[in-house]
């Protein structure tokens, strides 16, 4: 079970800032571990972020996206108590969907 | 372990390097104009300034207080009964008051010292075998965890380690001599590095951890996220690096000789505020 | 059109791979792998990765904005993010030329999100690096900046 996001969603207005932190290894497949052998690929694929059940936002992502990757984003029409969820699938088909509250 | 004093053909080609890196840096400092190498500086301060928000070592603080919360264990018992030398489960604040003196043990400990005594006595676990496992491996990765959710508790606040105990005092004067031992075959010491004003190596600045050297640097700067190997690295890890970048052997895990020079350095830093968990390069 | 065929031929063999392996995904993982576009993201210039997208080339424009330190002291972490004053933004990428596949991000937004992203992506050495802005009228327009990126001293 991969280990959860954190996920900040402020409003300001009817602007809300989100803030997502993912614990993900993103490794490229270039990396060669310490006995030589390449690490190989994993990485996010897929991010998509809902707000109340709907998508707002969706993402492909490529190995050099950083790890533990921090992102951020502004969307319109969120109030405190709304819902925001975030979902991110890898190239193994690991998925992981965290939700925060608009606060 | 004996001072060495000259140096051998493989020491002299380091020292070599070390040289020709410290001339190379300073050259090319000298050969910009004195506003590149000040806007260097502030490209710098302005980049860690961007990944202050959303910090990693987060997601490591999430992972420790759900550690200190679950019953695991032989003992199948959670954490919440440690004396982090405020009282038993008393987290916030003890971070800052870190390495001291516990009666129960008769030991000056740190804060990873602490844990693996806590982690033995509560939840029945072997804390040699913890001590002795690589970092970042089984228990070990549980600590750094616990290091960096235990520190959070305690962010803002003024490192205020106590000196009133006759064992913490003579912690300090261990530390210290520790602090200025050189050895190893590069003959540094702590001090080599740490043990005055300005110095730096390439773009890193090294702080003088003979005193105090600021709100959120150095010792009020570990553990930290390192986003270099994504790595959340505790005191005890920060300082086996160092002694592996003197070339020196590796000290034990939680070992006196590492929990005196964290009360060395801890009681230098009086009044500084901490930031851990920090971000780092 | 080319994508969709694409997109079917994928479809079709990530799921007999999967099937293949046992696993029984979810809908929305079989979609997902199937739309993951390969093609752009193995591009080795910003020209390919529109060509993978069924892209025009882009234009240079004011409107766009690419945000980055001059400096980062580690490449392993580089806050990059990419935003455009206009309005009907569809998509937001963040490319880094110099990179072994320059393609590092591609942001699909709705009318409710702000064309204004950032995230952290990894560079191999210094180089510029661009925000691409796929509107909805066909246009492609990308700013661009340099970052340099060195390497510190022994890990503070």
């Amino acid at each position: 079970m991969p280990d959860p996001m954190r996920i900040r969603a402020q409003a300001a207005g009817d602007k809300t800032t989100v803030r997502v932190l993912m614990a993900h290894e993103m490794e490229t497949g270039l990396r060669k571990d310490a006995s030589g052998k390449l690490v190989p690929a994993w990485y996010i694929q897929h991010v998509s972020a809902k707000l109340n059940g709907k998508v707002v936002m969706s993402a492909q992502w490529g190995p050099s996206v950083a790890k533990n990757p921090f992102t951020q984003f502004v969307v319109h029409g969120a109030k405190p108590g709304d819902k925001v969820s975030i979902t991110w699938i890898d190239n193994r088909n690991e998925t992981r969907t965290d939700e925060a509250t608009v606060s | 372990m004996k001072a060495q004093r000259g140096l051998g053909g493989a020491a002299l080609r380091a020292l070599a390097a070390v040289l020709a890196a410290a001339v190379c840096s300073v050259a090319w400092a000298q050969g910009t104009q004195a506003t590149q190498a000040k806007s260097t500086a502030d490209g710098i301060a302005e980049y860690r300034a961007m990944l202050a928000d959303g910090n990693p070592a987060e997601l490591f603080e999430a992972k420790g207080e759900a550690l200190w919360k679950t019953a695991r264990g032989p003992k199948h018992a959670t954490l919440q009964a440690c004396d982090l030398g405020k009282g038993p489960g008393v987290v916030k604040g003890a971070f800052v008051e870190l390495p001291r003196y516990f009666a129960d043990t008769g030991r000056v400990q740190d804060l990873e010292s602490r844990l693996l005594s806590c982690m033995q006595t509560l939840q029945g676990f072997n804390a040699a075998e913890i001590a002795a496992t690589p970092f970042g491996k089984g228990e070990q990765a549980g600590i750094d965890a616990l290091t960096a959710w235990i520190s959070s508790e305690s962010r803002g606040m003024k490192m205020n380690l106590p000196q009133s105990d006759v064992h913490e005092k003579a912690a300090y004067e261990v530390g210290k001599r520790l602090f200025f031992f050189r050895g190893g075959p590069m003959d540094f010491s702590c001090a080599t590095c740490h043990g005055a004003d300005g110095k730096r190596v390439r773009l890193q600045d090294l702080p003088n951890l003979t005193k105090n050297p600021g709100d959120g640097i150095g010792f009020a700067a570990w553990p930290a996220y390192r986003v270099s190997n994504g790595q959340l690295w505790s005191m005890q890890h920060r300082l086996n690096d160092c002694y592996r970048q003197q070339r020196f052997p590796y000290p034990g895990y939680a070992s006196d000789a590492t929990i005196a020079l964290s009360v060395y350095m801890g009681v230098n830093a009086h009044g500084a505020e901490s930031i851990a968990p920090a971000l780092k390069r | 059109m080319t994508d969709r065929r694409e997109m079917l031929q994928r479809c079709a063999s990530v799921a007999t791979m999967l099937m293949a392996a046992g696993l029984l995904p979810a809908t929305a993982r079989a979609q997902a792998a199937a739309a993951f576009n390969s093609a752009a993201f193995e591009a080795k210039n910003m020209a390919d990765v529109m060509k993978a997208l069924g892209a025009s080339a882009p234009a240079p424009s004011s409107d766009v904005s690419v945000h980055g330190p001059d400096i980062a002291e580690n490449g392993a972490v580089v806050p990059l993010g990419a935003a455009c004053t206009l309005p009907g933004v569809k998509r937001l990428l963040l490319l880094v030329e110099k990179n072994p596949n320059t393609l590092s991000a591609m942001f699909e937004l709705s009318e409710a999100v702000e064309p204004n992203i950032a995230t952290r992506v990894k560079m191999g050495q210094s180089s510029n690096v661009f925000a691409v802005a796929m509107l909805a009228d066909g246009r492609v327009l990308f700013a661009q900046k340099e970052i340099k990126v060195t390497l510190g001293g022994c890990g503070g």
